[in-house]
């Protein structure tokens, strides 16, 4: 807020578009229920009472790609359930974002098998990568913390 | 009572089948021709009365002849005891008479001896991969040649053909 801050009534404050529209993105991250293994376990507790995820407007896990804006890749991802992520991320609107949540998601972690893929990111795009086996909720919160100040550096209307 | 068991078993089957003790545990080897009758008799012999089949599964040994293995753990509900049943099968021949037909619980298993190890079931009612995807065709990933990573399957994402990863 800058110079014209105080030149109207109270109530009213100055900004940019974008700041109002990515600010509103942020503040309403809906996740996806996506759990793959172990590291599930950890995100089901970021929601829960003792972390409370709802803090940072991310509690809202929806049961189906269409109401989301987030998918947390939580666990080891096989070659058999690839075509299955690839396929729920294209069902979700943009705009959309990805947490790759672990090693395993990250980089397939010491499952150097021929079932296990290297890394999430190698059929779909990651915006945020949370190292740990599995993280701690504090990890995942602050993973998301991240992603919120890359959603606060976006540009969408001035290009 | 194991003892029993294996007075019986040495008794009606006499040198077709030899017998391992170890740790307590009693293991039986028999000729894979005759392991579908065998089965039948553990299953079917009132004194015997293996009702449960615990596992079912196979190994490799890349350097003996015949190379593959399949071990059959059962267990009797009514009498309380084990046993673990082996037999060998080849590489140029790798089938076996499939158990279905005693135990309903070995057709998963069986299917995943399929899946991992390759070997061929007969009279099995729904052979089919079970772990890996049917359109899988690079082998079987628990046989000691196949390599850890693979054959390059985990890293062909054919799903994305067409499509630009955005």
């Amino acid at each position: 807020m800058g110079l014209i801050d105080h030149s109207f009534e109270t109530n009213i404050v100055t900004t940019s578009l974008d700041t109002v529209v990515n600010w509103a993105r942020k503040s309403a991250l809906w996740p996806m229920t996506f759990g793959l293994a172990c590291c599930a376990i950890e995100m089901i507790a970021t929601v829960s009472a003792r972390y409370d995820l709802d803090r940072f407007g991310a509690g809202v896990f929806r049961a189906s790609p269409r109401q989301s804006d987030l998918m947390i890749v939580a666990g080891t991802v096989c070659r058999k359930m690839a075509p299955v992520i690839r396929r729920i991320y294209d069902q979700m609107p943009e705009p959309r974002y990805v947490i790759s949540m672990g090693s395993c998601a990250t980089s397939g972690n010491i499952y150097n098998s021929y079932s296990v893929v290297q890394g999430v990111d190698r059929f779909i795009p990651v915006d945020i990568y949370v190292p740990g086996c599995p993280p701690r909720p504090e990890a995942l919160i602050a993973g998301i913390l991240r992603l919120q100040e890359k959603i606060m550096k976006e540009k969408v209307f001035a290009k | 009572m194991q003892k029993s068991v294996v007075e019986k078993i040495k008794a009606d089957w006499g040198t077709v089948v030899s017998l391992k003790e170890a740790f307590g545990e009693i293991t039986f080897s028999v000729p894979r021709a005759r392991i579908s009758e065998f089965l039948k008799y553990l299953h079917e012999d009132s004194a015997l009365d293996f009702d449960h089949i615990t596992d079912l599964t196979s190994v490799d040994f890349p350097n003996e002849e015949p190379r593959f293995e399949v071990v059959y753990q059962l267990y009797s509900i009514e009498k309380n005891h084990r046993i673990r049943v082996k037999a060998r099968v080849p590489e140029d021949d790798c089938t076996i008479d499939s158990a279905t037909h005693i135990w309903q619980g070995a057709n998963f298993l069986e299917r995943e001896v399929y899946d991992m190890m390759g070997i061929v079931f007969n009279n099995h009612p729904d052979l089919r991969r079970i772990l890996m995807t049917e359109d899988y065709d690079e082998g079987y990933p628990l046989r000691k040649d196949f390599p850890v990573e693979g054959r390059g399957w985990r890293d062909s994402f054919t799903f994305l053909d067409g499509q630009k990863q955005s």
